[in-house]
């Protein structure tokens, strides 16, 4: 029951969150507002008993993507969008593909699934165990996903710099 | 307790609303955003089966969504750096030089 | 079988000749041409001969067989050639005549452009004649066939920048390709109901059939078919309408395709296919009764007639006929001898008719002829003798034929006899008409410094007409000389004798003569003969005593008069009936219709079709981001949306 109010609840706030995100021209309002979506989230995690995971989202997601993403804003000092002629495609086409497919999924997954229940915190998630995972099974992944991040650190560097910027050393380019 | 299905249809609208907004949103960085809404809805639906099915993959699968979805933020946010210093806009509508 | 006599090599020879003076004979002087074409066609006369020297050491029928050709399951055909009495009669009349006239050429065409395309052509024509003469199946026949019809279009469309020419030449292949076309149909039914061509075969099936009495049965069916394709070939009713226009064509091709070779090819065929009609009386009878009608018929429009070439071109589809009406009573051997005398005398005067119409500058309306005997002796006197041995005067040639055949259609029915002697007054009466006109009375011609510019044989104004070089005069004299004595191999039932065993029992008791007393023979000669003096005396009256009386009779007569002049309109009707429609018709259905209807407009409309829908398409690639979003939304959700569905069922 508690479980489920919770739940309900929670869940309010990150649909509210992320309606209000769609809603607002402002950027750093949709920022905020994606903000609060991720932490409800975490929540949800906390209800279905991934610590570990909850933890993550609110250390990486929330709190360093997202500041990312305000530091760029800030940088760019975007303003309120205008209205401009958008696309066609997009407004008539995927919009309501879009909000049919979600439809008809909720529909299915509600009147015809037959899965089962979960239970508060049925997850236990323990560190130790997530990371045995990782340096067992998905060692792989894992270090290819660093070298992803390695990779994705020197793209951003090399892509944002300046054109005309001089080099560490000095030298002119 | 509650019935997976309810977990995965919240995820379902989070995922909705992110796809919408990267359809009618006319920031790149708004556009960004909702693509990272797309992908914690995503990660919801991770942990749902994790803890239907008992298992804890679905958890390291959503460490690394989290992990790309850091990196791709990085990368992306480079280039729309990139861009802006071109177009001096970030309305995605006129970064269009491919049209006919 | 005896050794091979190496038979291919008469007709292969003019074929060499052919090809040499087609490829090369640009750039080969005249001399050269000429030597060309008359070595390799007097080679094959000389190989004739030589044949005809080692005939009586042969068994005949003699076949010699040289490639395979088709080999499908069964049926097979070969390439090979066949040699009896009546091919040796039919090739030394080809080989013999056409060198005669292979010799004319060269003088008659000497001021021609285009001579080498000339004997090339006539070589060629000489190579199928051959092959259709020696064949040993049916199908190598219609290769021989085909292939004179071909020759007889380029030749017929020589002078091929004259409008009239080419479309002489044209009406003359698409007629006799009415013709073929039930020439094939005959093959086909030869072919489902014997398995074969080969004349061996075709005939020993054919001789244990019983006859076809009444009705239509296979055999007259088969009957009936080849002589549509011999009407079509040798210009008989209805298919006649193509040798008066084939006139266009030099002199010299009006002598030997359209009046001794190609168009006997029709009488050749019924004759070496008598086995087929012997079994089918009713086809024979619808022979004689076609080359009946086409006799009386042509000599008709042959009185009016003022071309001088158009004159003899009538008379040859009439005695045409005359071959048709003997193959129709089953003597076969009448009807090939008199196509051999009809070679030579036709042969002569197509000739002279050349040499008179060089003499006077390219003129060929007789009305501008007269009195030429003093300025061309040589030719008026071949001439004269060509016109009394066609007319049927004794002792020449066409009376030992003519003669012959009245007599044997008399055995079989008066009624044919009765046509035919009038058909031979008229013949007498017109050719009588033409050799007054042209040699008797005043020269009518244009003044000696005139143009002779009526047909392209151009060379005008060279003074008073004068006579022709010796090269186009000893052709005449020799033909002239075969005219005489041609005739006389039948005395005595010899010919007949000779040709007897081709054409088998039937004929063999036709040879005994059984039918006509001896009395009733000499009537019958004496009544002929004097249908030709007839005709003579008639023609003397009004066209030296009374020039004055033919215009007054042809006032008289008006109408009809007019009718015949144009020729009874048969060619008018058959544009109205048949060939307006048919070209009104491919014109709006099948070109306008059909070709660019259909065709053409499917493949314009694919085209259109794919620029319209890459023009739709393009859209997907807008450069906007957007939209690109929104179409990878909207396939996604359908994905998903299929992907349930397909886990719901």
């Amino acid at each position: 029951m508690l479980h489920l109010v919770l739940f309900l609840v929670f869940g309010a706030i990150c649909v509210a969150g992320a309606i209000n995100l769609l809603a607002q021209t402002h950027p750093i309002s949709s920022a905020l507002s994606l903000v609060v979506v991720m932490a409800s989230l975490a929540v949800e995690y906390l209800l279905l008993g991934a610590e570990f995971v909850a933890a993550v989202q609110v250390i990486v997601y929330a709190g360093a993507v997202m500041v990312l993403f305000v530091f760029v804003i800030m940088l760019l000092n975007a303003g309120a969008e205008e209205r401009t002629k958008g696309s066609h495609v997009a407004l008539v086409l995927g919009v309501p593909g879009v909000l049919a497919g979600g439809l008809l999924v909720a529909w299915v997954l509600l009147k015809r699934s037959e899965t089962g229940r979960v239970a508060l915190g049925s997850l236990p998630g323990y560190p130790k165990t997530i990371g045995t995972l990782l340096f067992h099974e998905f060692l792989l992944p894992f270090e290819v996903t660093s070298i992803l991040v390695l990779i994705a650190i020197m793209g951003a560097v090399v892509l944002a710099s300046r054109p005309d910027a001089k080099t560490p050393s000095g030298k002119e380019s | 307790m509650v019935p997976v299905s309810y977990y995965l249809v919240l995820s379902g609208i989070l995922f909705a609303c992110g796809v919408v907004g990267f359809l009618i949103k006319r920031n790149i960085i708004t556009i960004f955003m909702s693509i990272e809404l797309m992908l914690n809805g995503v990660n919801l639906s991770f942990v749902a089966f994790a803890a239907h099915w008992q298992k804890f993959s679905g958890q390291v699968f959503v460490f690394f969504v989290m992990v790309v979805a850091a990196a791709e933020a990085a990368v992306g946010l480079a280039i729309i750096i990139a861009v802006f210093r071109t177009r001096e806009t970030l309305n995605v509508d006129q970064v269009n030089l491919l049209k006919l | 079988m005896t050794s091979s006599l190496h038979l291919w090599l008469i007709p292969v020879l003019p074929l060499i000749g052919a090809a040499i003076n087609g490829f090369f004979g640009r750039h080969f002087s005249r001399r050269t041409v000429a030597g060309v074409a008359l070595t390799f066609c007097g080679a094959a006369f000389l190989k004739a001969l030589f044949v005809a020297a080692q005939f009586s050491s042969l068994s005949l029928p003699h076949t010699e067989f040289l490639a395979h050709w088709i080999r499908s399951g069964d049926f097979l055909v070969n390439f090979e050639f066949y040699l009896d009495q009546l091919t040796l009669v039919m090739l030394l009349v080809v080989t013999g005549v056409g060198f005669l006239i292979h010799i004319y050429s060269v003088g008659y065409m000497w001021e021609e452009g285009g001579f080498y395309r000339f004997f090339s052509y006539l070589n060629l024509f000489m190579f199928f004649m051959l092959t259709l003469v020696l064949a040993g199946n049916y199908l190598q026949m219609f290769i021989g066939w085909e292939g004179v019809g071909l020759a007889s279009y380029l030749l017929i469309g020589f002078w091929f920048t004259k409008d009239s020419a080419a479309n002489a030449g044209k009406k003359a292949f698409i007629v006799n390709r009415i013709g073929d076309f039930g020439f094939l149909i005959a093959l086909f039914l030869m072919i489902k109901h014997f398995e074969s061509l080969d004349f061996g075969r075709v005939f020993s099936s054919v001789s244990p059939l019983p006859t076809e009495n009444a009705g239509f049965g296979l055999l007259t069916s088969i009957g009936l078919l080849l002589m549509v394709g011999a009407a079509g070939k040798s210009a008989q009713i209805p298919l006649y309408v193509w040798l008066p226009d084939a006139m266009e064509g030099p002199t010299p091709v009006s002598a030997l395709i359209h009046a001794a070779t190609m168009v006997t090819a029709g009488v050749y065929m019924v004759a070496r296919s008598h086995v087929i009609f012997d079994h089918a009386p009713n086809a024979l009878t619808v022979v004689a009764i076609v080359g009946t009608l086409t006799a009386l018929f042509a000599a008709t429009i042959g009185i009016a007639q003022t071309d001088i070439k158009k004159v003899l071109a009538y008379s040859t589809v009439s005695q045409l006929g005359y071959m048709f009406m003997a193959c129709g009573v089953a003597a076969y051997s009448a009807g090939i001898f008199h196509l051999m005398t009809h070679a030579f005398f036709k042969g002569l005067l197509f000739l002279a008719a050349g040499s008179v119409i060089h003499a006077v500058g390219g003129e060929q309306d007789m009305r501008k002829m007269g009195g030429l005997r003093q300025y061309i002796p040589w030719t008026f006197l071949t001439m004269t003798i060509a016109t009394f041995a066609i007319a049927g005067f004794p002792p020449l040639a066409g009376f030992f034929s003519k003669d012959e055949i009245l007599a044997r259609a008399y055995q079989a029915n008066p009624a044919y006899w009765f046509i035919g002697v009038t058909t031979a007054f008229i013949t007498s009466f017109y050719m009588f008409r033409l050799w007054f006109m042209t040699f008797f009375g005043d020269y009518r011609g244009a003044e000696p410094a005139g143009h002779g510019h009526s047909n392209a044989h151009g060379h005008g104004g060279h003074g008073d007409p004068h006579e022709s070089p010796m090269i186009m005069l000893v052709p005449l004299m020799i033909l002239a000389v075969l005219s005489i004595v041609g005739g006389w191999v039948g005395i005595g039932g010899r010919f007949e004798h000779f040709l007897g065993p081709v054409f088998g029992e039937r004929a063999a008791s036709e040879v005994a003569t059984g039918g006509l007393s001896q009395s009733t023979e000499i009537t019958l000669m004496m009544i002929s003969v004097g249908a030709a003096f007839l005709g003579f005396y008639l023609a003397y009256l009004l066209y030296h005593k009374r020039r004055d009386l033919p215009q007054k009779i042809a006032d008289a007569l008006g109408g009809f008069y007019q009718a015949v002049v144009h020729k009874y309109y048969v060619d008018e009707i058959y544009a109205t009936l048949f060939v307006k429609p048919l070209v009104d018709g491919s014109t709006r259905i099948l070109w306008h219709g059909v070709d660019q209807g259909v065709i053409d407009a499917a493949v314009n409309d694919t085209a259109d079709g794919a620029r319209h829908v890459s023009d739709a398409a393009r859209h997907m690639q807008s450069g906007n981001v957007r939209s690109y979003a929104g179409w990878i939304a909207a396939g996604g959700a359908l994905i998903i949306a299929y992907m349930i569905w397909m886990g719901i069922r």
